[in-house]
Protein backbone atom coordinates (compact mmCIF):
# COMPACT_ATOMS: atom_id res chain seq x y z
CA UNK A 1 0.00 0.00 0.00
CA UNK A 2 2.77 2.63 1.04
CA UNK A 3 4.88 1.87 -1.57
CA UNK A 4 2.16 2.47 -4.35
CA UNK A 5 1.26 5.70 -2.66
CA UNK A 6 4.42 7.62 -4.33
CA UNK A 7 3.46 6.16 -7.72
CA UNK A 8 0.07 6.56 -7.57
CA UNK A 9 0.79 10.83 -6.48
CA UNK A 10 3.41 11.63 -9.36
CA UNK A 11 0.28 10.37 -11.90
CA UNK A 12 -2.46 12.39 -9.81
CA UNK A 13 0.20 15.28 -10.30
CA UNK A 14 0.91 14.70 -13.70
CA UNK A 15 -2.68 14.28 -14.64
CA UNK A 16 -3.35 18.50 -13.34
CA UNK A 17 -0.31 19.18 -14.60
CA UNK A 18 -1.34 17.86 -18.02
CA UNK A 19 -4.89 19.50 -17.30
CA UNK A 20 -3.57 22.75 -16.47
CA UNK A 21 -1.58 22.81 -19.89
CA UNK A 22 -4.45 21.26 -22.03
CA UNK A 23 -6.54 24.24 -20.42
CA UNK A 24 -3.61 26.96 -21.73
CA UNK A 25 -3.66 25.19 -25.15
CA UNK A 26 -7.51 25.36 -25.49
CA UNK A 27 -8.73 28.40 -24.18
CA UNK A 28 -5.90 30.58 -25.81
CA UNK A 29 -7.67 31.00 -28.87
CA UNK A 30 -10.38 33.06 -27.10
CA UNK A 31 -7.72 34.95 -24.98
CA UNK A 32 -6.07 35.86 -27.73
CA UNK A 33 -9.49 36.55 -29.83
CA UNK A 34 -10.87 39.37 -26.86
CA UNK A 35 -7.03 40.76 -26.98
CA UNK A 36 -7.30 41.71 -30.57
CA UNK A 37 -10.90 43.17 -30.08
CA UNK A 38 -9.37 45.04 -27.44
CA UNK A 39 -6.60 46.39 -29.36
CA UNK A 40 -4.38 45.02 -26.69
CA UNK A 41 -1.25 43.42 -27.26
CA UNK A 42 -1.07 39.92 -24.55
CA UNK A 43 2.60 38.69 -23.20
CA UNK A 44 2.55 35.36 -22.37
CA UNK A 45 2.10 35.14 -18.69
CA UNK A 46 -1.35 37.64 -19.30
CA UNK A 47 -2.42 34.72 -21.71
CA UNK A 48 -1.55 32.16 -19.33
CA UNK A 49 -3.39 34.24 -16.70
CA UNK A 50 -6.25 34.49 -19.08
CA UNK A 51 -6.73 31.09 -19.90
CA UNK A 52 -7.20 30.10 -16.14
CA UNK A 53 -9.50 32.57 -15.21
CA UNK A 54 -12.07 32.79 -18.22
CA UNK A 55 -15.82 32.66 -17.30
CA UNK A 56 -16.55 30.10 -20.50
CA UNK A 57 -13.59 28.14 -20.67
CA UNK A 58 -13.46 25.40 -23.42
CA UNK A 59 -11.60 23.41 -20.49
CA UNK A 60 -11.88 25.08 -16.78
CA UNK A 61 -8.98 24.79 -15.05
CA UNK A 62 -8.90 22.98 -11.56
CA UNK A 63 -9.00 25.67 -9.21
CA UNK A 64 -12.04 26.82 -10.87
CA UNK A 65 -13.96 23.58 -10.88
CA UNK A 66 -13.02 23.10 -6.85
CA UNK A 67 -14.17 26.92 -6.19
CA UNK A 68 -17.94 26.27 -8.34
CA UNK A 69 -18.27 22.72 -6.59
CA UNK A 70 -17.21 24.84 -3.10
CA UNK A 71 -20.01 27.39 -3.87
CA UNK A 72 -22.35 25.20 -4.86
CA UNK A 73 -22.05 22.47 -2.07
CA UNK A 74 -20.85 24.85 1.26
CA UNK A 75 -22.33 28.12 0.62
CA UNK A 76 -25.46 27.19 -0.97
CA UNK A 77 -28.56 26.29 1.45
CA UNK A 78 -28.98 22.64 0.71
CA UNK A 79 -32.74 23.10 -0.57
CA UNK A 80 -31.87 25.83 -2.93
CA UNK A 81 -31.64 24.68 -6.60
CA UNK A 82 -28.20 25.69 -6.90
CA UNK A 83 -27.18 23.85 -5.02
CA UNK A 84 -25.09 20.80 -5.75
CA UNK A 85 -25.81 18.81 -3.01
CA UNK A 86 -29.61 19.07 -3.50
CA UNK A 87 -28.62 17.58 -6.83
CA UNK A 88 -26.59 15.07 -5.89
CA UNK A 89 -29.47 13.63 -3.54
CA UNK A 90 -31.84 13.23 -6.51
CA UNK A 91 -28.96 11.02 -8.38
CA UNK A 92 -28.52 9.37 -5.03
CA UNK A 93 -31.59 8.18 -4.51
CA UNK A 94 -32.52 6.60 -7.56
CA UNK A 95 -29.15 5.35 -7.86
CA UNK A 96 -29.83 3.51 -4.34
CA UNK A 97 -33.21 2.63 -5.18
CA UNK A 98 -32.39 1.09 -8.78
CA UNK A 99 -29.45 -0.69 -7.01
CA UNK A 100 -31.46 -2.34 -4.23
CA UNK A 101 -34.06 -3.68 -7.15
CA UNK A 102 -31.55 -4.56 -9.13
CA UNK A 103 -29.71 -6.22 -7.01
CA UNK A 104 -33.25 -8.18 -5.54
CA UNK A 105 -33.88 -9.09 -9.04
CA UNK A 106 -30.54 -10.25 -9.81
CA UNK A 107 -30.08 -12.31 -6.32
CA UNK A 108 -33.97 -14.01 -7.02
CA UNK A 109 -32.85 -14.68 -10.95
CA UNK A 110 -29.53 -16.30 -9.91
CA UNK A 111 -31.42 -18.81 -7.61
CA UNK A 112 -33.68 -19.50 -10.29
CA UNK A 113 -31.31 -20.02 -11.92
CA UNK A 114 -29.33 -22.62 -10.02
CA UNK A 115 -32.20 -24.50 -8.78
CA UNK A 116 -34.07 -24.90 -12.12
CA UNK A 117 -32.06 -26.39 -15.61
CA UNK A 118 -35.24 -25.29 -17.51
CA UNK A 119 -34.70 -21.21 -16.28
CA UNK A 120 -30.98 -22.08 -16.65
CA UNK A 121 -31.16 -22.75 -20.20
CA UNK A 122 -33.74 -20.69 -21.45
CA UNK A 123 -32.85 -17.29 -19.13
CA UNK A 124 -29.40 -17.40 -18.95
CA UNK A 125 -28.68 -16.73 -22.19
CA UNK A 126 -30.69 -14.15 -22.91
CA UNK A 127 -29.45 -12.39 -19.42
CA UNK A 128 -26.04 -12.07 -21.28
CA UNK A 129 -27.86 -10.86 -24.69
CA UNK A 130 -30.01 -8.75 -22.60
CA UNK A 131 -26.34 -6.39 -22.19
CA UNK A 132 -25.65 -6.08 -25.46
CA UNK A 133 -28.87 -3.94 -26.09
CA UNK A 134 -27.47 -0.60 -24.96
CA UNK A 135 -30.47 0.03 -22.72
CA UNK A 136 -29.96 3.56 -22.20
CA UNK A 137 -30.44 3.81 -25.56
CA UNK A 138 -33.81 2.77 -24.14
CA UNK A 139 -34.20 5.09 -21.64
CA UNK A 140 -35.68 8.27 -22.94
CA UNK A 141 -38.38 6.22 -24.14
CA UNK A 142 -38.75 4.14 -20.87
CA UNK A 143 -39.10 7.95 -19.15
CA UNK A 144 -41.80 9.31 -21.54
CA UNK A 145 -43.72 6.27 -21.45
CA UNK A 146 -43.73 5.80 -17.39
CA UNK A 147 -44.44 9.19 -17.72
CA UNK A 148 -47.34 8.68 -19.53
CA UNK A 149 -48.52 6.45 -17.58
CA UNK A 150 -48.61 9.03 -14.88
CA UNK A 151 -45.53 7.33 -12.90
CA UNK A 152 -42.71 9.81 -12.33
CA UNK A 153 -40.37 11.01 -10.41
CA UNK A 154 -37.55 8.62 -9.09
CA UNK A 155 -39.02 5.06 -10.43
CA UNK A 156 -38.49 5.88 -14.07
CA UNK A 157 -34.79 6.51 -13.45
CA UNK A 158 -34.72 3.53 -10.46
CA UNK A 159 -36.02 1.27 -13.73
CA UNK A 160 -33.04 2.30 -15.82
CA UNK A 161 -30.45 2.17 -13.06
CA UNK A 162 -32.18 -1.65 -12.00
CA UNK A 163 -31.60 -2.94 -15.54
CA UNK A 164 -27.95 -1.70 -15.73
CA UNK A 165 -27.47 -3.09 -12.16
CA UNK A 166 -29.22 -6.75 -12.32
CA UNK A 167 -26.77 -8.43 -14.97
CA UNK A 168 -23.51 -8.15 -13.27
CA UNK A 169 -25.86 -9.12 -10.02
CA UNK A 170 -26.89 -12.53 -11.68
CA UNK A 171 -23.65 -13.66 -13.21
CA UNK A 172 -21.86 -13.20 -10.28
CA UNK A 173 -24.12 -14.79 -7.89
CA UNK A 174 -24.67 -17.97 -10.40
CA UNK A 175 -21.29 -17.98 -10.27
CA UNK A 176 -20.70 -18.41 -6.24
CA UNK A 177 -23.79 -20.25 -5.97
CA UNK A 178 -21.98 -22.84 -8.05
CA UNK A 179 -18.48 -22.35 -6.54
CA UNK A 180 -18.87 -24.80 -3.91
CA UNK A 181 -17.01 -28.61 -4.98
CA UNK A 182 -18.42 -31.71 -5.27
CA UNK A 183 -16.92 -32.63 -1.61
CA UNK A 184 -18.69 -29.93 0.22
CA UNK A 185 -21.96 -30.61 -1.52
CA UNK A 186 -21.46 -34.58 -0.61
CA UNK A 187 -20.53 -33.74 2.76
CA UNK A 188 -23.93 -32.42 3.19
CA UNK A 189 -25.51 -35.11 1.51
CA UNK A 190 -24.23 -37.57 3.99
CA UNK A 191 -25.58 -34.92 6.88
CA UNK A 192 -28.96 -35.56 5.03
CA UNK A 193 -29.47 -32.18 4.57
CA UNK A 194 -31.92 -30.79 2.65
CA UNK A 195 -31.70 -28.25 -0.33
CA UNK A 196 -32.93 -25.26 1.81
CA UNK A 197 -30.46 -26.35 4.05
CA UNK A 198 -27.56 -26.46 1.92
CA UNK A 199 -28.85 -23.07 0.41
CA UNK A 200 -28.74 -21.39 3.59
CA UNK A 201 -25.78 -23.14 5.27
CA UNK A 202 -23.68 -23.82 1.82
CA UNK A 203 -24.43 -21.73 -1.45
CA UNK A 204 -25.15 -18.66 0.30
CA UNK A 205 -21.98 -18.10 2.72
CA UNK A 206 -19.97 -19.30 -0.43
CA UNK A 207 -21.41 -17.15 -2.78
CA UNK A 208 -20.38 -13.80 -0.82
CA UNK A 209 -17.39 -12.84 -1.82
CA UNK A 210 -18.58 -13.41 -5.33
CA UNK A 211 -21.90 -11.08 -4.80
CA UNK A 212 -19.74 -8.14 -3.45
CA UNK A 213 -17.64 -8.02 -6.45
CA UNK A 214 -20.42 -7.76 -9.00
CA UNK A 215 -22.41 -5.12 -5.98
CA UNK A 216 -19.30 -2.85 -6.88
CA UNK A 217 -20.14 -3.23 -10.45
CA UNK A 218 -23.86 -3.01 -10.30
CA UNK A 219 -23.48 -0.04 -8.38
CA UNK A 220 -21.07 2.04 -10.84
CA UNK A 221 -23.63 0.48 -13.35
CA UNK A 222 -26.54 2.22 -10.99
CA UNK A 223 -24.82 5.82 -10.89
CA UNK A 224 -24.70 5.72 -14.68
CA UNK A 225 -27.67 4.83 -15.36
CA UNK A 226 -29.58 7.52 -13.03
CA UNK A 227 -27.29 10.20 -14.92
CA UNK A 228 -28.77 9.00 -18.10
CA UNK A 229 -32.20 8.82 -17.06
CA UNK A 230 -32.37 12.16 -16.00
CA UNK A 231 -31.51 13.56 -19.08
CA UNK A 232 -34.79 13.06 -21.11
CA UNK A 233 -36.73 14.47 -18.49
CA UNK A 234 -36.06 18.36 -19.75
CA UNK A 235 -33.10 18.17 -17.44
CA UNK A 236 -35.07 19.48 -14.00
CA UNK A 237 -33.28 17.78 -11.39
CA UNK A 238 -30.20 15.65 -10.38
CA UNK A 239 -26.93 16.00 -11.72
CA UNK A 240 -27.97 14.52 -15.44
CA UNK A 241 -29.35 17.68 -15.45
CA UNK A 242 -26.70 19.67 -14.44
CA UNK A 243 -24.48 18.13 -17.17
CA UNK A 244 -27.44 18.75 -20.26
CA UNK A 245 -28.47 22.50 -19.05
CA UNK A 246 -24.40 22.88 -18.92
CA UNK A 247 -24.15 21.61 -22.44
CA UNK A 248 -27.48 24.13 -23.44
CA UNK A 249 -25.56 27.27 -22.03
CA UNK A 250 -22.09 26.30 -22.70
CA UNK A 251 -21.56 26.54 -18.74
CA UNK A 252 -18.07 24.14 -18.75
CA UNK A 253 -17.43 24.39 -15.39
CA UNK A 254 -21.00 23.59 -14.22
CA UNK A 255 -20.36 20.43 -16.34
CA UNK A 256 -17.09 19.71 -14.92
CA UNK A 257 -18.53 20.04 -11.62
CA UNK A 258 -20.98 18.11 -11.86
CA UNK A 259 -18.80 15.68 -13.57
CA UNK A 260 -16.34 15.46 -10.80
CA UNK A 261 -19.21 15.56 -8.13
CA UNK A 262 -20.66 12.31 -9.98
CA UNK A 263 -17.38 11.06 -9.88
CA UNK A 264 -16.94 11.80 -6.03
CA UNK A 265 -20.57 9.88 -5.77
CA UNK A 266 -19.56 6.99 -7.05
CA UNK A 267 -15.96 6.36 -5.76
CA UNK A 268 -17.66 6.90 -2.19
CA UNK A 269 -20.35 4.26 -2.90
CA UNK A 270 -17.81 1.48 -4.26
CA UNK A 271 -15.15 2.19 -1.24
CA UNK A 272 -18.18 2.08 0.97
CA UNK A 273 -19.52 -1.54 -0.36
CA UNK A 274 -15.42 -2.65 -0.39
CA UNK A 275 -15.52 -1.34 3.67
CA UNK A 276 -19.01 -3.69 3.85
CA UNK A 277 -17.19 -6.53 2.05
CA UNK A 278 -14.32 -6.33 4.39
CA UNK A 279 -16.08 -6.43 7.68
CA UNK A 280 -18.51 -8.90 6.61
CA UNK A 281 -16.06 -11.11 4.85
CA UNK A 282 -14.12 -11.15 8.03
CA UNK A 283 -16.67 -11.81 10.17
CA UNK A 284 -17.41 -15.12 8.30
CA UNK A 285 -14.21 -16.04 8.86
CA UNK A 286 -13.61 -15.31 4.79
CA UNK A 287 -10.86 -12.29 4.72
CA UNK A 288 -7.65 -13.37 2.42
CA UNK B 1 -59.94 -11.81 -23.79
CA UNK B 2 -59.15 -14.03 -26.02
CA UNK B 3 -55.73 -12.81 -27.11
CA UNK B 4 -54.92 -12.71 -23.26
CA UNK B 5 -55.60 -16.67 -22.93
CA UNK B 6 -54.17 -17.45 -26.12
CA UNK B 7 -50.97 -15.61 -24.70
CA UNK B 8 -51.34 -18.12 -21.68
CA UNK B 9 -51.74 -21.02 -23.67
CA UNK B 10 -48.48 -20.30 -25.71
CA UNK B 11 -46.87 -19.75 -22.30
CA UNK B 12 -47.83 -22.22 -20.61
CA UNK B 13 -46.96 -24.72 -24.16
CA UNK B 14 -43.42 -22.87 -24.74
CA UNK B 15 -42.87 -23.95 -21.05
CA UNK B 16 -43.66 -27.38 -21.46
CA UNK B 17 -41.57 -28.21 -24.78
CA UNK B 18 -38.28 -26.43 -22.86
CA UNK B 19 -39.38 -28.45 -19.30
CA UNK B 20 -38.79 -31.51 -21.51
CA UNK B 21 -35.82 -30.30 -23.84
CA UNK B 22 -34.32 -29.12 -20.84
CA UNK B 23 -34.71 -33.04 -19.42
CA UNK B 24 -32.89 -34.31 -22.15
CA UNK B 25 -29.05 -34.81 -22.27
CA UNK B 26 -27.22 -31.23 -23.42
CA UNK B 27 -26.51 -30.62 -26.78
CA UNK B 28 -26.07 -28.12 -29.16
CA UNK B 29 -29.56 -28.51 -30.75
CA UNK B 30 -31.16 -27.85 -27.28
CA UNK B 31 -28.74 -25.04 -26.11
CA UNK B 32 -29.64 -22.92 -29.26
CA UNK B 33 -33.42 -23.90 -29.05
CA UNK B 34 -34.20 -23.69 -25.55
CA UNK B 35 -33.24 -20.32 -25.21
CA UNK B 36 -35.19 -19.34 -29.01
CA UNK B 37 -38.28 -20.93 -27.81
CA UNK B 38 -38.53 -18.78 -24.43
CA UNK B 39 -37.55 -15.63 -26.54
CA UNK B 40 -40.42 -16.10 -29.26
CA UNK B 41 -42.85 -17.08 -26.70
CA UNK B 42 -41.67 -13.87 -24.76
CA UNK B 43 -42.62 -12.19 -27.60
CA UNK B 44 -45.94 -13.65 -28.30
CA UNK B 45 -47.27 -12.69 -24.77
CA UNK B 46 -45.98 -9.19 -25.63
CA UNK B 47 -47.86 -9.16 -28.36
CA UNK B 48 -51.09 -11.00 -26.77
CA UNK B 49 -50.74 -8.59 -24.09
CA UNK B 50 -50.83 -5.21 -26.28
CA UNK B 51 -53.83 -6.47 -27.99
CA UNK B 52 -55.86 -8.47 -24.89
CA UNK B 53 -55.27 -5.36 -22.68
CA UNK B 54 -55.38 -2.98 -25.96
CA UNK B 55 -52.22 -0.99 -24.59
CA UNK B 56 -52.70 2.34 -27.03
CA UNK B 57 -49.98 1.88 -29.45
CA UNK B 58 -48.68 5.21 -28.49
CA UNK B 59 -47.40 3.93 -25.18
CA UNK B 60 -46.17 0.25 -26.36
CA UNK B 61 -46.48 -0.79 -30.07
CA UNK B 62 -47.02 -4.53 -30.46
CA UNK B 63 -43.89 -6.61 -32.09
CA UNK B 64 -45.63 -6.89 -35.17
CA UNK B 65 -46.26 -3.60 -35.46
CA UNK B 66 -42.79 -2.40 -34.77
CA UNK B 67 -41.95 -5.07 -37.54
CA UNK B 68 -43.96 -3.01 -40.14
CA UNK B 69 -42.28 0.29 -39.31
CA UNK B 70 -38.62 -1.67 -39.65
CA UNK B 71 -39.80 -2.91 -42.93
CA UNK B 72 -41.26 0.38 -44.41
CA UNK B 73 -37.97 2.23 -42.82
CA UNK B 74 -35.07 0.27 -43.94
CA UNK B 75 -33.41 3.06 -45.86
CA UNK B 76 -33.56 5.47 -42.84
CA UNK B 77 -32.56 2.71 -40.51
CA UNK B 78 -29.41 2.36 -42.76
CA UNK B 79 -28.65 5.68 -42.91
CA UNK B 80 -28.15 6.20 -38.88
CA UNK B 81 -26.46 2.59 -38.57
CA UNK B 82 -23.50 4.20 -41.10
CA UNK B 83 -23.35 7.24 -38.90
CA UNK B 84 -23.84 5.77 -35.63
CA UNK B 85 -21.99 2.44 -35.91
CA UNK B 86 -19.77 2.58 -38.64
CA UNK B 87 -18.49 6.16 -38.44
CA UNK B 88 -18.97 6.92 -34.50
CA UNK B 89 -18.64 3.83 -32.95
CA UNK B 90 -15.96 1.62 -35.29
CA UNK B 91 -13.19 4.54 -35.54
CA UNK B 92 -13.46 5.33 -31.85
CA UNK B 93 -13.47 1.41 -31.06
CA UNK B 94 -10.42 0.99 -33.14
CA UNK B 95 -8.75 4.26 -31.96
CA UNK B 96 -9.87 3.13 -28.37
CA UNK B 97 -7.95 0.21 -28.63
CA UNK B 98 -4.70 0.69 -30.31
CA UNK B 99 -4.56 3.60 -27.74
CA UNK B 100 -5.39 1.25 -24.82
CA UNK B 101 -2.97 -1.80 -25.84
CA UNK B 102 0.27 0.83 -26.96
CA UNK B 103 -0.32 1.89 -23.28
CA UNK B 104 -0.33 -0.84 -21.47
CA UNK B 105 2.49 -2.24 -23.58
CA UNK B 106 4.45 1.16 -21.39
CA UNK B 107 2.53 0.28 -18.34
CA UNK B 108 4.26 -3.21 -18.67
CA UNK B 109 7.39 -2.32 -19.45
CA UNK B 110 7.94 0.52 -16.37
CA UNK B 111 6.75 -1.11 -12.79
CA UNK B 112 6.43 2.92 -11.70
CA UNK B 113 3.56 3.64 -13.97
CA UNK B 114 2.21 0.34 -13.36
CA UNK B 115 1.72 1.15 -9.77
CA UNK B 116 0.89 4.41 -10.26
CA UNK B 117 -1.37 4.25 -13.13
CA UNK B 118 -3.01 1.12 -12.42
CA UNK B 119 -5.34 1.98 -9.22
CA UNK B 120 -6.27 5.39 -10.90
CA UNK B 121 -7.34 3.20 -14.48
CA UNK B 122 -9.11 0.78 -11.69
CA UNK B 123 -10.69 3.97 -10.15
CA UNK B 124 -11.48 5.52 -13.46
CA UNK B 125 -13.35 2.52 -14.77
CA UNK B 126 -15.86 2.62 -12.26
CA UNK B 127 -16.46 6.40 -12.89
CA UNK B 128 -20.11 7.02 -15.16
CA UNK B 129 -17.62 8.14 -17.78
CA UNK B 130 -20.45 9.02 -19.94
CA UNK B 131 -20.37 12.37 -18.40
CA UNK B 132 -17.64 13.37 -20.67
CA UNK B 133 -20.05 13.08 -23.75
CA UNK B 134 -21.42 16.73 -23.33
CA UNK B 135 -17.86 18.13 -23.25
CA UNK B 136 -16.16 15.74 -25.91
CA UNK B 137 -19.60 17.59 -28.27
CA UNK B 138 -18.52 20.76 -27.02
CA UNK B 139 -15.04 19.78 -28.17
CA UNK B 140 -15.26 17.50 -31.21
CA UNK B 141 -18.22 18.83 -32.99
CA UNK B 142 -21.66 17.80 -33.84
CA UNK B 143 -20.48 15.25 -36.23
CA UNK B 144 -19.28 11.70 -35.81
CA UNK B 145 -15.76 12.73 -34.59
CA UNK B 146 -17.10 13.55 -31.21
CA UNK B 147 -19.19 10.17 -31.01
CA UNK B 148 -15.70 8.54 -31.67
CA UNK B 149 -13.98 10.26 -28.72
CA UNK B 150 -16.79 9.60 -26.27
CA UNK B 151 -16.40 5.85 -27.61
CA UNK B 152 -12.18 6.35 -26.67
CA UNK B 153 -12.88 7.41 -23.24
CA UNK B 154 -15.41 5.16 -22.76
CA UNK B 155 -13.01 1.69 -23.50
CA UNK B 156 -9.69 2.97 -22.67
CA UNK B 157 -9.70 1.77 -19.04
CA UNK B 158 -11.32 -1.14 -19.15
CA UNK B 159 -9.19 -2.63 -22.48
CA UNK B 160 -5.93 -1.15 -20.32
CA UNK B 161 -6.78 -3.07 -17.04
CA UNK B 162 -7.32 -5.94 -18.51
CA UNK B 163 -4.72 -5.99 -21.07
CA UNK B 164 -2.28 -5.70 -17.88
CA UNK B 165 -3.49 -7.93 -16.11
CA UNK B 166 -3.10 -10.25 -18.84
CA UNK B 167 0.35 -9.31 -19.26
CA UNK B 168 1.64 -10.67 -16.40
CA UNK B 169 -0.47 -14.29 -16.76
CA UNK B 170 2.61 -15.51 -17.69
CA UNK B 171 4.46 -17.43 -14.97
CA UNK B 172 8.04 -17.06 -13.86
CA UNK B 173 8.88 -20.68 -14.96
CA UNK B 174 7.57 -19.98 -18.65
CA UNK B 175 9.61 -16.66 -18.92
CA UNK B 176 12.95 -18.09 -18.01
CA UNK B 177 12.77 -20.96 -20.34
CA UNK B 178 12.56 -18.10 -23.14
CA UNK B 179 15.45 -16.65 -21.34
CA UNK B 180 17.09 -20.03 -21.62
CA UNK B 181 16.32 -19.72 -25.74
CA UNK B 182 18.21 -16.54 -25.80
CA UNK B 183 14.95 -14.61 -26.51
CA UNK B 184 15.06 -11.17 -25.96
CA UNK B 185 12.00 -8.57 -24.81
CA UNK B 186 10.08 -8.48 -28.09
CA UNK B 187 10.61 -11.70 -29.02
CA UNK B 188 9.26 -12.83 -25.32
CA UNK B 189 6.73 -10.71 -25.66
CA UNK B 190 4.75 -11.42 -29.30
CA UNK B 191 5.75 -15.76 -28.62
CA UNK B 192 5.03 -16.20 -25.00
CA UNK B 193 3.09 -13.19 -23.19
CA UNK B 194 0.83 -12.01 -25.93
CA UNK B 195 -0.27 -15.39 -26.63
CA UNK B 196 -0.69 -16.04 -22.99
CA UNK B 197 -2.61 -12.55 -22.48
CA UNK B 198 -5.47 -13.10 -25.01
CA UNK B 199 -7.87 -14.59 -22.96
CA UNK B 200 -7.94 -11.55 -20.65
CA UNK B 201 -7.86 -9.35 -24.20
CA UNK B 202 -10.43 -10.36 -25.57
CA UNK B 203 -12.55 -9.80 -22.03
CA UNK B 204 -11.40 -6.71 -22.38
CA UNK B 205 -12.74 -5.99 -26.08
CA UNK B 206 -15.72 -8.11 -24.99
CA UNK B 207 -16.62 -5.81 -22.56
CA UNK B 208 -16.10 -2.75 -24.71
CA UNK B 209 -18.31 -3.54 -27.67
CA UNK B 210 -21.23 -2.87 -25.24
CA UNK B 211 -19.33 0.23 -24.24
CA UNK B 212 -18.82 1.18 -27.45
CA UNK B 213 -22.58 1.27 -28.29
CA UNK B 214 -24.02 2.77 -25.85
CA UNK B 215 -20.91 5.34 -25.81
CA UNK B 216 -21.72 6.30 -29.47
CA UNK B 217 -25.77 6.47 -29.02
CA UNK B 218 -25.67 8.37 -25.59
CA UNK B 219 -22.74 10.90 -27.28
CA UNK B 220 -25.60 11.78 -29.73
CA UNK B 221 -28.51 12.88 -26.85
CA UNK B 222 -25.97 15.76 -26.56
CA UNK B 223 -26.20 17.06 -30.12
CA UNK B 224 -25.79 15.53 -33.63
CA UNK B 225 -26.00 15.78 -37.52
CA UNK B 226 -29.81 15.04 -38.27
CA UNK B 227 -29.16 11.37 -38.74
CA UNK B 228 -27.82 8.80 -35.98
CA UNK B 229 -29.45 6.41 -33.96
CA UNK B 230 -29.24 8.24 -30.91
CA UNK B 231 -30.65 11.32 -32.50
CA UNK B 232 -33.44 9.63 -33.99
CA UNK B 233 -34.52 7.67 -30.71
CA UNK B 234 -34.43 11.19 -29.07
CA UNK B 235 -36.30 12.68 -31.62
CA UNK B 236 -38.56 10.20 -31.91
CA UNK B 237 -39.27 10.01 -28.65
CA UNK B 238 -40.22 13.92 -28.66
CA UNK B 239 -42.98 12.88 -31.81
CA UNK B 240 -44.42 9.68 -29.79
CA UNK B 241 -43.52 7.62 -32.79
CA UNK B 242 -42.45 4.86 -30.74
CA UNK B 243 -42.67 2.19 -33.37
CA UNK B 244 -39.79 3.69 -35.26
CA UNK B 245 -37.74 4.08 -31.55
CA UNK B 246 -38.19 0.46 -31.25
CA UNK B 247 -37.44 -0.21 -34.53
CA UNK B 248 -34.12 1.67 -33.84
CA UNK B 249 -33.69 -0.37 -30.59
CA UNK B 250 -33.89 -3.60 -32.25
CA UNK B 251 -31.26 -2.59 -34.95
CA UNK B 252 -28.72 -1.56 -31.77
CA UNK B 253 -29.55 -5.10 -30.28
CA UNK B 254 -28.79 -6.65 -33.36
CA UNK B 255 -25.97 -4.58 -33.97
CA UNK B 256 -24.46 -5.20 -30.38
CA UNK B 257 -24.84 -9.05 -30.21
CA UNK B 258 -23.69 -9.45 -33.86
CA UNK B 259 -20.55 -7.01 -32.71
CA UNK B 260 -20.21 -9.21 -29.43
CA UNK B 261 -20.57 -12.59 -31.31
CA UNK B 262 -18.38 -12.25 -33.54
CA UNK B 263 -15.36 -10.69 -30.59
CA UNK B 264 -16.67 -13.61 -29.01
CA UNK B 265 -16.10 -15.91 -32.23
CA UNK B 266 -12.48 -14.73 -32.98
CA UNK B 267 -11.66 -15.65 -29.15
CA UNK B 268 -12.54 -19.04 -29.87
CA UNK B 269 -10.72 -19.19 -32.59
CA UNK B 270 -7.60 -17.79 -31.41
CA UNK B 271 -7.64 -19.01 -27.52
CA UNK B 272 -8.56 -22.43 -28.40
CA UNK B 273 -5.84 -23.71 -26.08
CA UNK B 274 -7.58 -22.36 -22.96
CA UNK B 275 -9.53 -24.34 -20.40
CA UNK B 276 -12.70 -21.79 -20.84
CA UNK B 277 -12.98 -23.01 -24.42
CA UNK B 278 -12.05 -26.32 -24.29
CA UNK B 279 -15.20 -26.85 -22.04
Amino acid sequence: MRQSLIPVLTVVVAIITLWYAAAVWLNAPWAYDKAQRAGVELSVSDMVVDTWSQKKPKLPAPHQVTREIWKTTVKKKITSKRSLIYHSWITLSATLLGFALGTALGISLAVGIVYNRTMDMSVMPWVITSQTIPILAVAPMIIVVLNAVGIQGLLPKAIISMYLSFFPVVVGVVKGLRSPDHMQLDQMRTWHASSTQTFWRLRLPSSMPYLFTSLKIAMAAAIVGAIVGELPTGAVAGLGARLLAGSYYGQTIQIWSALLMAAALAATLVALIGLIQRIVLKRMGMAQ
Amino acid sequence: MMWLIAGALIWALGWFVNVRLAALPKSRTTSLLVPLIFGLTLVFIWESVVWGLQIQQVLLPAPSVIAARFAASTSILWQDWVQTVVKGMMSGYIIGCIAAFGMALAVDRFPFLQRGLLPVGNFAAALPVIGMAPILVMWFGFDWHSKAAVVVVMIFFPILVNTVQGLQASDAMQRDLMRTYAAGYWKTLLKLRLPAALPFIFNGLKIATTLALIGAIVAEFFGSPIRGMGFRISTSVGQLALDLVWAEIVVAAITGSAFYGAMALLERKWTFWHPSQRN
